[in-house]
């Protein structure tokens, strides 16, 4: 692995943890607001639903979380299971994919 | 300071070994290794260990003394002894030779992989490089310079114990030291070397500044180093 690739995965690790704070801060606020008066799937869609703000809100979170929780488990298994580097950010790789796939979908099925 | 009687637990052997006992008397001014002198040369002269100037200098007397790593030419008995023992064994994260003696080989060789010789460049210098005893550059030096390369921080390590290709504190305080000198000349190939296996890996819990007996912070030089290999990622030098 070559060190530039390093230091960009290093960055990117970092700076999706920086971006998931806030996000996280709003979705916590979110559901407090949306289940005043009960929860109701019919509510929140309707406020989703073709929403280009929620949909954009709900693909960054996604995409920050499987980035961060892939490179995340990359240096955890390259620790903890003592693999090398190829291995470590292929396990890395499959989980942040996976993560995105079923995030993009449950974002898809809030907006679309 | 008192004096008294303490049961030494010293290891034998080399990765497959125990603790042998022994029942010594010690000195308020006594320090740990005199105590292993003592063992060695009235007790056991099989036994294995490692000094040399015995006044905190050539960093060659480092041993795991009752779970942490010291120095022992430097640590009085008193100071460490528990319940009237004390538990001695060669240095965590490295290969056993023999009893109190780790191998420092992947110590050093990780120094080198850290790149961790001045590098004077392909032309001879044109005039001395001028540096200020204020420069903050000169004052990172200063920091990181008195190294003994004793290993107590790389036993220390969480990291060295987890990742073998991690180069550790020592050899990444010192490569921030040659960043910081104006006159080394190992430019961005440097910052990959340190990159790659070396300061990124780091988890910043500072158990190397807890433990150095120089009291150095090797933490705050890979941090430094940290900041230069992203800024060199951004300009595009790596
Ligand atoms: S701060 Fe970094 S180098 Fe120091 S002991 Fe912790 S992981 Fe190792
Ligand atoms: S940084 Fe401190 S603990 Fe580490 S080798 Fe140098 S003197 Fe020893
Ligand atoms: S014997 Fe030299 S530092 Fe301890």
């Amino acid at each position: 692995m070559s060190a530039r690739l390093d230091v960009w995965l290093w960055l990117a690790h970092r700076a999706s943890g920086a971006l998931l704070a806030p996000l996280i801060v709003a979705h916590l606020v979110t559901i407090v607001i949306a289940v005043q008066g009960g929860l109701d799937a019919a509510e929140i869609v309707a406020r989703t639903r073709g929403s280009v703000f929620w949909g954009g809100f709900y693909f960054l979170f996604v995409a920050a979380a499987a980035l961060h929780a892939g490179l995340g488990v990359r240096s955890f298994v390259a620790e903890h299971a003592r693999l090398s580097n190829g291995p470590a950010t292929a396990i890395g790789v499959v989980l942040g994919l996976v993560l995105l796939v079923m995030g993009g979908r449950a974002v898809a099925g809030l907006v679309l | 300071m008192a004096s008294g009687e303490v049961t030494a637990r010293i290891w034998r052997g080399g990765t497959e070994g125990h603790f042998q006992e022994f029942r010594l008397g010690y000195r308020h001014d006594q320090t740990v290794l005199d105590l292993v002198t003592e063992v060695q040369r009235r007790h056991d002269p099989s036994l294995a260990y490692r000094f040399a100037c015995r006044v905190g200098m050539c960093g060659s007397c480092a041993m795991t003394v009752s779970g942490r790593p010291r120095w022992t030419c430097r640590t009085l008995v008193a100071d460490v002894v528990d319940k009237g023992a004390v538990t001695l064994a060669p240095l965590t994260n490295l290969p056993v030779i023999r009893d109190l003696v780790a191998d420092m080989t992947p110590f050093f060789e990780k120094w080198r992989k850290a790149g961790g010789r001045f590098e004077a460049g392909e032309t001879p210098a044109e005039a001395f490089s001028t540096i200020t005893h204020d420069d903050p550059a000169r004052r990172a030096v200063d920091a990181g310079i008195e190294c003994i390369n004793c290993g107590v921080c790389y036993a220390a390590c969480d990291v060295v114990r987890m990742r073998d290709d991690y180069v550790g504190p020592a050899a990444l305080n010192r490569a921030w030291t040659l960043v910081n000198d104006a006159r080394d000349a190992g430019g961005p190939a440097r910052l990959a070397q340190v990159a790659e296996g070396g300061c990124l890996a780091c988890h910043t819990r500072q158990r190397c500044a807890q433990y150095c007996p120089k009291g150095l912070n090797p933490t705050e030089a890979i941090a430094g180093l940290k900041r230069r290999v992203t800024a060199a990622a951004l300009k595009g030098e790596l």
